[in-house]
């Protein structure tokens, strides 16, 4: 089954996958779609990342995710490319999981015994791997609309300025309480193991307390721990788990400042 | 393999071919329509070589399978002339020599097009995004991007 079919051509033609039948799931309108309700997004599994960028709504309530989905590839691929797809290719550098993850983004699966719901961050269970049945598929993802005081961002490292895949990717999602504090936090990371990994470390450091150096230092110092990276050409081992640790902590400030803003405080 | 019967617009005209289910659009494009324009460079979506307009979005068409264009509007870099007048961003190539080789450039003219159809004033910055999906190994992009910056130019009619 394919959406955008940008994985799996290349995945054909390198004889890395041989399927009897494929199947294109962009003609059935339920998964092209985007919609809001006073409780949730509902974002088609098959929708263009273009379509979801153009959104302007949904950019300006979650601007991480629309920026981490925006990083997939070039326009021609935006056109393309999907959510479900970057899901469910299971690359463990996919720009939108972190951001989905930090956000609680749900999928929606469809399979012959009816749909089922799981966290996307129960999806991927390893490179190229999915907890999904051969016969089923991702029909949408649930989006809980953003609370007051919160905010999204997720930041990449990569040695270009566009067009790569990510060596470390940071999604972060604050929530503030009335005085300032932080009061909810979610920290994820892409590229630095074989899945995508919260980490809980830097979550615990930032609730309740405000930001500040020390807060920060152990928001980084927490992500840089909690990776297991690959050692390959774009980059070492130990590049990647210090490229974490400042790119987790950027993500953090950058939720924040998003999260005053959006509590009308700046 | 059964071949299966597809009915596009391309490049304003209704086109019939059969193709296979796995053959690629692009060369169906190339093999069995005759529109030789696009190219494929990579085969992976990457090098943008292959680049066409799909319903007014530019995509690749080295990644859509040719069944995807039943019932399609497609534009390819042999529908941008009109009536053997050149496309604005066409002449602007020529006169800026914003090609050597010449195998990017049908990939160049319609993700610079998609682009001036969205945003007809991009900036420097906008243009070189959104031509980052096209790879040239000849001129180095600067002529390129004059050349697109030229004819957005023309194009606005300043």
């Amino acid at each position: 089954m394919f959406a955008g079919a940008t994985d799996v051509v290349p995945q054909l033609r390198a004889g890395r996958s041989a399927p009897e039948v494929l199947v294109d799931l962009k003609k059935i309108e339920e998964l092209v779609s985007i919609a809001k309700d006073d409780d949730k997004w509902r974002v088609g599994a098959a929708t263009p990342t273009a379509n979801l960028t153009g959104d302007e709504a949904f950019s300006e309530e979650f601007p991480g995710l629309s920026e981490a989905a925006g990083l997939i590839g070039s326009d021609q691929i935006q056109n393309r490319s999907s959510l479900g797809g970057n899901l469910c290719n299971g690359s463990p550098a996919a720009d939108s999981v972190p951001a989905m993850v930090v956000n609680g983004v749900r999928a929606v699966i469809a399979g012959p015994n009816g749909t089922r719901v799981l966290d996307v961050a129960e999806v991927v269970t390893g490179p190229g791997q999915t907890s999904l049945d051969m016969d089923e598929f991702i029909v949408e993802f649930e989006i809980d609309r953003m609370p007051e005081r919160s905010g999204d961002a997720y930041l990449r490292m990569i040695p270009r300025t566009e067009m790569d895949i990510a060596v470390v990717g940071a999604g972060a999602r604050v929530t503030l309480a009335e005085d300032g504090s932080i009061e909810e936090a979610i920290v994820a990371l892409g590229a630095v193991a074989p899945t995508v990994v919260r980490v809980p470390q830097a979550e615990s450091a930032l609730i309740g307390n405000t930001v500040d150096d020390d807060t920060l230092s152990a928001v980084a110092e927490a992500a840089s721990g909690v990776c297991n990276p690959i050692d390959d050409k774009r980059g070492t081992v130990a590049y990647r788990k210090q490229v974490a640790g400042v790119l987790a902590k950027r993500a953090v400030l950058i939720a924040i400042e998003r999260a005053e803003q959006r509590n009308g405080t700046k | 393999m059964a071949r299966t019967h597809i009915t596009a617009v391309v490049n304003g005209d209704e086109t019939e071919f059969l193709t296979e289910d796995g053959t690629s659009l692009l060369n169906a494009l190339r093999d069995e329509v005759g529109l030789t324009g696009a190219k494929e460079g990579c085969g992976t979506g990457d090098c943008g070589t292959c680049s066409v307009m799909i319903d007014g979005k530019v995509t690749t068409s080295c990644l859509v399978f040719a069944p995807e264009a039943q019932g399609a509007t497609i534009l390819t870099v042999e529908g941008l002339a009109d009536s053997g007048q050149l496309h604005p961003l066409q002449q602007c190539f020529l006169e800026g020599a914003a090609l050597q080789c010449g195998i990017c450039t049908p990939g160049f003219l319609i993700a610079a097009k998609a682009l001036l159809d969205k945003n007809p004033d991009p900036t420097e910055t906008e243009i070189r995004y959104a031509l980052a999906g096209n790879l040239c190994r000849c001129t180095g992009y600067d002529k390129i991007v004059r050349a697109v910056q030229e004819a957005a130019r023309e194009m606005r009619g300043q």
